[in-house]
């Protein structure tokens, strides 16, 4: 039997990361950067362990923030693809500044949002908010937007009400860019978090990292970053997940044609 | 005479500053199969929206028992050459989606939904998904739909023109032998002269543009009609009359 071609794919990235590693260990080991700016693999590692209940209890704030304002961004993302979907006009006016919007940067924002609303959640979610409502609000309200007139049109002439065609013709078909959205929304709602941390609070991993970075301590600078990164990566494991489970009619197919 | 289920009275739309279509009346009685034969871009498709309600006529009525349902939407279903089943849905919730918007409840309207797989030739598909259908049988579980929806009257849009010539000729008998068995009443849109004079009681002619009723066919032979009837000389004799009455 042959093997699957996609259980080797996964291993190349696997041997680079790796290889990568090693590189860096081996700089660091004969000294060509100063152990101090550049600690080891193994310096990271150790300091990540050390850190660890200290580490874990700011990473419950941040993603507590992360996850509050991914749920917020959701539902207003639901809400004015929605709104917009049903009133050209409110469309027409307000899509392109929503789109325009986006070019601010976050950063720029961040330390405003600190002044009017405090060192407390509040700006952090906020801020987490404002950068993930967008990729799933366009791709929510492209998936309304392409649905296909006919099937409309039929469920119309089947005497359908307007929620009856959302729900079974333009929000399944507008599931698949909104997992696309989702997935891009969540590694933005940490980094989100992190860096409205970085301008005030009293916990979160920002606000460590800005701790250990006043310190000079980089090998708990690297553990943090790397620790943002793997939650980053689990969560968008776990929209795969998600979208796997409540898109069947894509993925039980696609699993059934391997079986054959 | 049989009772008329619907009838159209002078229906006329103008598109975009263009008539598309005038003067339309046509009437389909019970248990009848009616076909509207045209070239293509003629207008057919206008007036079968017209007649499900999608758009409304510019002047004219359409009648339903008597009733005028101008521009309603919900008492005539359709089925086109497009299935129309929405790939996410298995076949047996496709099937029962009219059910559904009727706020059936869902487990009753599966129920209903499935006495019907055996009788539309899909018996065994209701767990499947649309994609894993084969052409012939999508168009089959879409016409099941369109029954669920309005036992009695259906329109039907070129629904076997995307099929291939093969697969086509099997849905035709089975679209025949079922309409002996379910007593529904058809108007059924195509282009397709062959399959007109194969399907239908009656054929109105559509000529233009703008569109308009320019004859009246009745085809005598009853139904169901054998494969032989295909290759008779009375078959050429209908598509001779019905080349000439569209200028072919």
């Amino acid at each position: 039997m042959r093997k699957s071609p996609s259980i080797n794919h996964k291993f190349y990235p696997l041997f680079v990361l790796i290889g990568l590693l090693l590189i860096w260990h081996l700089i660091t080991t004969i000294g060509l950067v100063p152990g101090f700016m550049l600690p080891s693999p193994l310096d990271v590692l150790r300091a990540f362990a050390n850190s660890f209940p200290e580490l874990m209890g700011h990473a419950g704030v941040s993603l507590t923030e992360a996850f509050t304002g991914l749920a917020l961004s959701i539902m207003l993302a639901f809400v004015i693809a929605l709104i917009m979907d049903c009133f050209e006009g409110i469309y027409k006016a307000f899509h392109p500044l929503i789109v325009i919007s986006q070019t601010i940067p976050t950063v720029a924002i961040a330390p405003l949002l600190v002044l009017w609303l405090g060192y407390n959640m509040t700006p952090k979610i906020t801020l987490v908010v404002l950068t993930c409502f967008f990729p799933m609000t366009i791709a929510l309200l492209g998936g309304f937007k392409t649905s296909d007139a006919d099937a409309v049109n039929l469920m119309r002439a089947m005497g359908a009400r307007k929620w009856q065609i959302y729900r079974y013709i333009k929000l399944p078909n507008a599931l698949p860019g909104f997992f696309s959205g989702l997935r891009i929304s969540v590694s933005y709602a940490i980094v989100g978090a992190v860096i409205a941390e970085w301008l005030g609070g009293n916990s979160g991993l920002g606000v460590y990292m800005t701790r250990v970075r006043k310190s000079y301590a980089f090998d708990k600078m690297f553990a943090v970053i790397f620790l943002i990164a793997l939650l980053s990566l689990l969560l968008i494991k776990v929209v795969d997940l998600l979208e796997r489970k409540s898109m069947p009619w894509i993925y039980r197919l696609r699993e059934e044609e391997k079986l054959e | 005479m049989k009772k008329i289920r619907l009838q159209t009275k002078n229906i006329g739309k103008t598109y975009a500053g263009e008539l598309i279509i005038k003067n339309i009346n046509i009437t389909l009685r019970e248990k009848e199969l009616v076909s509207l034969l045209g070239v293509s871009g003629i207008g057919k498709s206008t007036l079968f929206n017209v007649i499900a309600g999608v758009t409304a006529p510019d002047i004219g009525q359409v009648l339903l028992d008597g009733f005028d349902i101008t521009g309603q939407a919900g008492k005539v279903s359709y089925m086109q050459q497009k299935d129309l089943l929405q790939p996410h849905l298995k076949v047996l919730d496709n099937v029962a989606l009219p059910l559904f918007i009727r706020r059936l409840n869902k487990s009753q309207a599966r129920t209903e939904a499935l006495k019907y797989f055996e009788d539309f030739g899909i018996a065994g598909t209701q767990d499947k998904y649309p994609s894993q259908l084969s052409g012939g049988m999508r168009q089959r579980a879409a016409l099941l739909r369109t029954y669920l929806f309005s036992k009695d009257v259906a329109l039907f849009d070129e629904p076997f023109s995307a099929l291939d010539a093969i697969t086509k000729r099997a849905m035709h008998r089975w679209y025949l032998a079922l309409m002996e068995r379910i007593n529904m009443a058809a108007l059924f849109i195509t282009h397709d002269i062959d399959e007109a004079i194969l399907l239908s009681d009656r054929i109105y002619i559509m000529t233009g543009p703008p569109g308009v009723i320019t004859a009246e066919i009745t085809i005598n032979p009853p139904r169901p009609r054998a494969d032989e009837f295909l290759v008779s000389e009375n078959f050429l004799n209908y598509k001779r009359q019905i080349m000439k009455l569209l200028a072919l």
